[in-house]
């Protein structure tokens, strides 16, 4: 499947944030949106995602406008990951992840046994069922994070949006989500995610967009992820080295401080 | 394959079999409280007295029993006790659901301002004349009115601070208001009749509870109840906020607006039988969080049921405890005014 987004004008209030970006993501594709605070990164998959009205261009997928798709149809094909917060009462996990059912359930129903076999597969896929009976609010940032990708993944969406899905984790945790997304992509989800992390563009994604006050620049990590580029864009020094590892090089960034 | 089945039936068994027999326990407590107040009263009946009549009204025996015993219960006692369940149901319901659309365990009907909204309609209703009808539905659009202002003032003052606190002021700003109004309407009533009728209503109480208001809650009362019922796993999502609420499938302003407006349906409908009576709606959902989890599912339900014996209970307290009856929100206040301030002691940690 392929989402497209075409000339589209994204914004909110009187203002308009990004205009005229194009660019498309398929399965199996991850597309990484890299900027610094307020050029617009949010606003962008807040479009996407169909919260803020889009202003101009078109969104499709395959070729399909889904501007006028109803909010189950819409959460069918696109799953959203948010950055975690606290929600107001202490519900159980399970309870958290069976609630990515929603979008497959009727009008008054309330989840049944086949759900409850999908969430608990999801869990066991990603190794968190030892959470299952916990508390929500009580456990770590880490495990909130694996419990909301295990709720956009009880949903059986085609493409997933995950808002900074790294921050505030730990480096241990921020590979672990890494390497989920990269399993993700390979079972043939589509990901467009917003990271801080250059260094996570070349880790895992597939195309970057490089978003900056004025404009913006799509392409491969390779293209886009340069010195000139990051020096620019955050104003920092930065050396882009090309590390060998098993299996290949990897590319990473170290910053001149 | 045979591992899984017994997997899925360990893990049913492991969560659902003690939250089944909980629920058993809470659907018989209304049932139980139902047939002790039966008996109590300042006209006493003794327990035997009273299957009596009840098993001969039942198979139509000819009455061996004094008249005056049959009139209390059925024409007095019966529909006050029901009223009271309907009246405690709906106020327990409402506030859960109003707990979860607002994403907000510090509110009730009281605090959102839709009781006294519902209390001002009601009083301009019956200064007015209206008939049953007219009273439930000016209580029912006064009632939405206020939730509204509460809702759209918070909304506009809270924009990025702590909300939960906000919407408890802003409610406590379109209350005030609203009693200030439901003081105009009293002022205008004619001292002789419509005031000691408006004053001694607003004050709380099932005191004057008929057949006539059994039938005027029986009907706002199931509808709105069966909305909530109908939609209540969905309050679980919307309690996540409206963004993630709508990634999940979940067309919030529609779920939102019908269950504010059943929620509302209940109160206001409540508020026309029995008059203001405080607390119910914010004491018992959270009782019941504590017994059933935070999850609608069940939560819904458990409230329904803690609310309706809760209310019946307070109000036999009311009847019997005294000479004179005691008005049923004054009991209720002095349960729960200490109830919210262990709220916020326990909340604190949340919005410092």
């Amino acid at each position: 499947m392929k989402l497209e987004v075409c000339s589209a004008v994204c914004g909110y209030g009187k203002r308009d944030v990004i205009k005229g970006i194009s660019f498309s993501v398929s399965s199996k594709e991850i597309f990484c949106l890299l900027g610094p605070n307020g050029v617009g990164k949010t606003t962008l998959f807040k479009t996407v995602l169909g919260f803020l009205k889009l202003r101009g261009g078109s969104i499709k997928v395959d070729g399909e406008d889904i501007s006028q798709w109803s909010r189950k149809k819409y959460a069918q094909v696109i799953g959203y990951v948010p950055q975690t917060h606290t929600p107001p009462f202490p519900f159980a996990v399970s309870d958290v992840v069976i609630m990515g059912r929603t979008a497959h359930l009727g009008s008054f129903s309330t989840p049944a046994l086949t759900d409850r076999t999908i969430v608990r597969n999801v869990m066991e896929e990603l190794g968190i069922m030892h959470l299952k009976d916990r508390i929500y609010t009580e456990i770590s940032g880490g495990e909130r994070q694996m419990v909301l990708i295990a709720r956009a993944l009880a949903q059986q969406p085609q493409f997933l949006v995950m808002d900074e899905p790294t921050s505030n984790l730990d480096f241990g945790n921020q590979m672990l989500v890494l390497r989920q997304i990269r399993k993700l992509s390979s079972r043939g989800i589509g990901v467009i995610m917003t990271s801080h992390f250059p260094d996570h563009a070349f880790l895992c994604s597939s195309k970057v967009a490089l978003l900056r006050k004025e404009g913006f620049e799509i392409g491969r990590p390779d293209e886009i992820v340069t010195e000139e580029n990051l020096q620019e864009v955050y104003g920092v020094s930065v050396k882009i080295t090309s590390i060998p590892v098993p299996g290949g090089l990897v590319k990473a960034c170290v910053p001149l401080i | 394959m045979g591992s899984m089945k017994k997997l899925e039936s360990k893990i049913k068994t492991s969560r659902q079999r003690p939250l089944i027999s909980v629920m058993a326990a809470l659907a018989l407590l209304p049932l139980a409280a139902f047939l002790v107040s039966l008996s109590f009263g300042r006209y006493g009946i003794p327990l035997p007295q009273l299957m009596q009549i009840l098993f001969g009204k039942l198979c139509g025996l000819t009455p061996t029993w004094p008249d005056t015993l049959e009139k209390v219960l059925f024409n007095v006692r019966i529909p006050r006790i029901l009223c009271a369940m309907m009246v405690g149901a709906a106020l327990a319901g409402s506030g859960a659901a109003y707990q979860g659309v607002f994403k907000n365990p510090m509110v009730s009907p009281d605090i959102l301002g839709a009781s006294a909204g519902a209390g001002f309609g009601a009083a301009f209703a019956i200064l007015n004349n209206y008939n049953v009808i007219g009273i439930e539905l000016t209580a029912f659009l006064f009632g939405i009115a206020a939730v509204a202002l509460t809702y759209f003032l918070g909304q506009a003052i809270g924009r990025n601070m702590n909300t939960v606190l906000i919407l408890v002021l802003t409610g406590m700003v379109v209350q005030s208001l609203f009693s200030a109004f439901t003081s105009v309407i009293k002022y205008e009533a004619d001292p002789n009749n419509k005031l000691p009728e408006i004053t001694f209503w607003l004050m709380g109480g099932l005191t004057s509870s008929t057949q006539k208001q059994v039938w005027m809650m029986a009907f706002p009362f199931l509808a709105g109840l069966v909305i909530l019922f109908l939609l209540r796993w969905k309050i679980n999502i919307l309690s996540f906020g409206d963004e993630e609420a709508k990634a999940l499938g979940i067309d919030t302003l529609k779920i939102r607006v019908i269950l504010i407006m059943a929620s509302t349906l209940l109160t206001s409908a409540s508020i026309a039988i029995s008059g203001m009576i405080g607390w119910v709606g914010l004491i018992i959902p959270h009782l019941a969080r504590l017994i059933v989890g935070p999850n609608y599912k069940v939560l819904l339900p458990a409230s329904v049921l803690m609310g309706a014996a809760f209310l019946l209970l307070v109000d036999d307290v009311a009847r019997t405890v005294l000479v004179t009856e005691i008005p049923l929100s004054i009991l209720t206040a002095i349960i729960g005014a200490p109830f919210f301030i262990y709220l916020l002691l326990k909340g604190r940690s949340s919005w410092e």
